[in-house]
């Protein structure tokens, strides 16, 4: 018996699942070719043919989004220009898995190296098209997955996701993947548990496996305590969201009738597009990370100023808080971010910005231009002396007097600062000029426990719920108070139904947490009697 | 019969000319029997309008000017729809709900 073992990542949609592991990685393992070019051709003609037919019978139970994917992949396995190719090479004498894999990864490149989010997104469909042939083309039906299972490997194609009889459990484990894929959307709309970006390093991944997609976690080969504990959590995870529910579409009051301000955290414009903005206060936290995060370089001013309009416009007058850029720490960036010996502690969010003024300015002259789509704020990352926020403020006068010189639409945005040094969280009074405060529990959490957040081996000392992060909390909220300076939560704790009454208490009355979670924090307010 | 015709048009789709448009301009591409073709620069390249997969790789993204060109009967009927077909935004709203 292994001993278990606990894989971290990061929820992208809560929930329970206790099943076997089952690889997505195993596509195509018994197509025998026959060696004769025609036979190749009729067998991947057949196996295309099924290809469509078995989206088209998708198509039947699918609406909305997901319905249009479907067309989409049908119209390209309709079209010659796809198949073409993998023909050719079967006349030449290929294999029809051989040809037919080759010249779809073709294809694939050309997405990826695509300099288009959009376009660079849609190599995932044409990978979906590839394997959906492939599993036709395949003899084995090895590869279909046993009800219940939890899905594990690199990613996910949406169709696979459709494909899924979810109706007796099962769960979704990534270790690539994004909270903002479409996957995640459809998983957090049908509540399948799915975990995304987990360190696994070489582990071998198979069997038992108990996902926590509420904290972001796996444990597989699990003792008969962690299954007993496992579900207690599972059961009672079951019995909040039943009852929060009720709760999202409501303003967030607590016991005694007390107004809290509840926002969503954002990392991808498109997270928006799934939330009813009737449902929240604003967008607290839109993390711009994800523009930096590509391999084909750093993003030009339209394409930001585009993503931050989109957002602006969907929140129509509640307010924006866009962070600048937060590369560094355990968000590396090529051509941006340097490799450190210690990253937390080192060139990270503003002094990254601070250090290449010719990249910032880009994302200030974007933010500028956006701000005049709908209510934006603007709060720099990582501040910890007065200085750094004064010579932020200074590249936005400066760019702002040349936007207004070429005569560009633009609005200066209200400046904030995030709250997660512990030099600004006890002495607060020293940044009494910024426009608002946000404090950011993660990393405030890790700096005065000195708890890396991404180190499992400290994960008990990583509590914002201990006395001393707690007290800091309290403390720059009574500041903010006292001098009319709005002071709000953006972290994960903001999200915890166990953390919130300690966040209330503390004298909080604005929290931002990732949308899956807003009926839950809701429900968690209402139960606190501030 | 050899009828010819060109037309260039603006795309405002939020994301170009992507997935789910570029299924519905194909589709009314080959539903015209001329010869069309789009490009990003009336220097070309030049990409066949009734395969999605050159209509995908043309990448056009919003903002772009396209050309179109068509060749063979109703010609100028095939440009003028697609034409038409960009300006209306691919019968997509701005209020296209993604994922309601």
């Amino acid at each position: 018996m292994p001993a278990p073992l606990r894989l971290k990542g990061i929820p992208a949609s809560a929930g329970y699942a206790e099943g076997p592991l089952h690889s997505l990685e195993q596509v195509c393992a018994g197509y025998s070719p026959s060696g004769l070019p025609d036979l190749e051709k009729a067998t991947l003609e057949a196996a295309v043919g099924a290809a469509i037919e078995s989206l088209a019978a998708l198509i039947e139970t699918s609406e909305g989004d997901a319905a249009e994917i479907l067309e989409f992949q049908i119209a390209m396995l309709e079209d010659d220009a796809l198949t073409g190719p993998a023909f050719a090479a079967i006349a030449q004498g290929s294999a029809a898995d051989e040809a037919w894999q080759q010249a779809l990864n073709v294809e694939i490149s050309g997405y990826e190296n695509s300099d288009q989010d959009y376009f660079r997104a849609r190599a995932a469909d044409i990978r979906d098209i590839r394997d959906r042939v492939l599993r036709a083309l395949s003899l084995e039906s090895g590869f279909t997955a046993p009800v219940g299972a939890i899905l594990y490997g690199d990613d996910i194609a949406p169709t696979r996701f459709l494909e899924t009889d979810w109706s007796k459990g099962g769960g979704i484990a990534l270790r690539r993947g994004s909270t903002a894929s479409h996957v995640a959307m459809l998983a957090r709309a049908r509540g399948v548990p799915m975990v995304v970006g987990l360190c696994s390093g070489d582990a071998a991944i198979t069997g038992l496996a108990l996902l926590d997609a509420e904290h972001g976690g796996i444990v597989l080969a699990p003792s008969a305590v962690e299954i007993e504990e496992f579900r207690k959590f599972s059961s009672s995870f079951a019995a909040r969201q039943d009852k929060a529910r009720a709760y999202l579409a409501g303003p967030a009051l607590t016991k005694l009738g007390t107004p809290v301000r509840v926002q969503i955290n954002i990392a991808d414009p498109s997270d928006v597009d799934a939330v009813d903005v009737a449902n929240c206060d604003g967008v607290g936290l839109m993390r711009t990370e994800f523009l930096f995060g590509h391999a084909s370089g750093l993003p030009d001013e339209e394409t930001q100023y585009r993503a931050y309009a989109h957002v602006l416009e969907w929140a129509g007058e509640k307010p924006v808080t866009i962070r600048t850029v937060d590369a560094g720490g355990d968000k590396p960036v090529p051509g941006f971010t340097v490799e450190e010996s210690n990253p937390f502690l080192g060139l990270r969010g503003i002094r990254l910005s601070l250090a290449h003024p010719e990249i910032f300015r880009v994302q200030i002259r974007a933010l500028l231009r956006a701000g005049v789509h709908g209510n934006l704020k603007v709060m720099f990352p990582m501040i910890a002396v007065p200085e750094e926020y004064e010579r932020a403020c200074v590249l936005f006068a400066e760019e702002r007097a040349k936007l207004e010189a070429v005569g560009l639409p633009h609005k200066l945005p209200p400046l904030g600062i995030m709250v997660e040094v512990p030099s600004v969280a006890i002495a607060p009074e020293a940044f009494a000029d910024v426009a608002f405060f946000s404090i950011g529990s993660n990393d405030l959490t890790q700096y005065v426990m000195a708890a890396a957040r991404d180190n499992g081996a400290v994960a008990a000392l990583n509590a914002v719920r201990n006395p001393a992060v707690l007290r800091l909390i309290s403390q720059v909220a009574a500041y903010g108070a006292a001098n009319g300076i709005l002071v709000s939560l953006c972290g994960d704790a903001g999200g915890d139904p166990a953390t919130i009454p300690a966040l209330l208490e503390a004298g909080l009355r604005d929290l931002s947490v990732v949308p899956a979670q807003l009926a839950m924090a809701k429900a968690a307010i209402a139960e606190v009697s501030v | 019969m050899s009828a010819t015709a060109e037309a260039t048009v603006l795309i405002t789709h939020e994301v170009g000319l992507h997935a789910r448009p570029s299924v519905k301009f194909t589709k009314l591409a080959k539903s015209f029997s001329a010869q069309v073709e789009i490009a990003l620069a009336a220097s070309g390249p030049w990409f066949d309008a009734k395969s999605i997969v050159k209509v995908m790789a043309a990448k056009a993204p919003k903002g772009t000017l396209l050309h179109l060109r068509a060749t063979g009967d109703e010609a100028k009927e095939a440009v003028g729809a697609l034409v038409d077909l960009v300006q209306r935004d691919f019968d997509e709203g701005a209020d296209h709900a993604r994922s309601a």
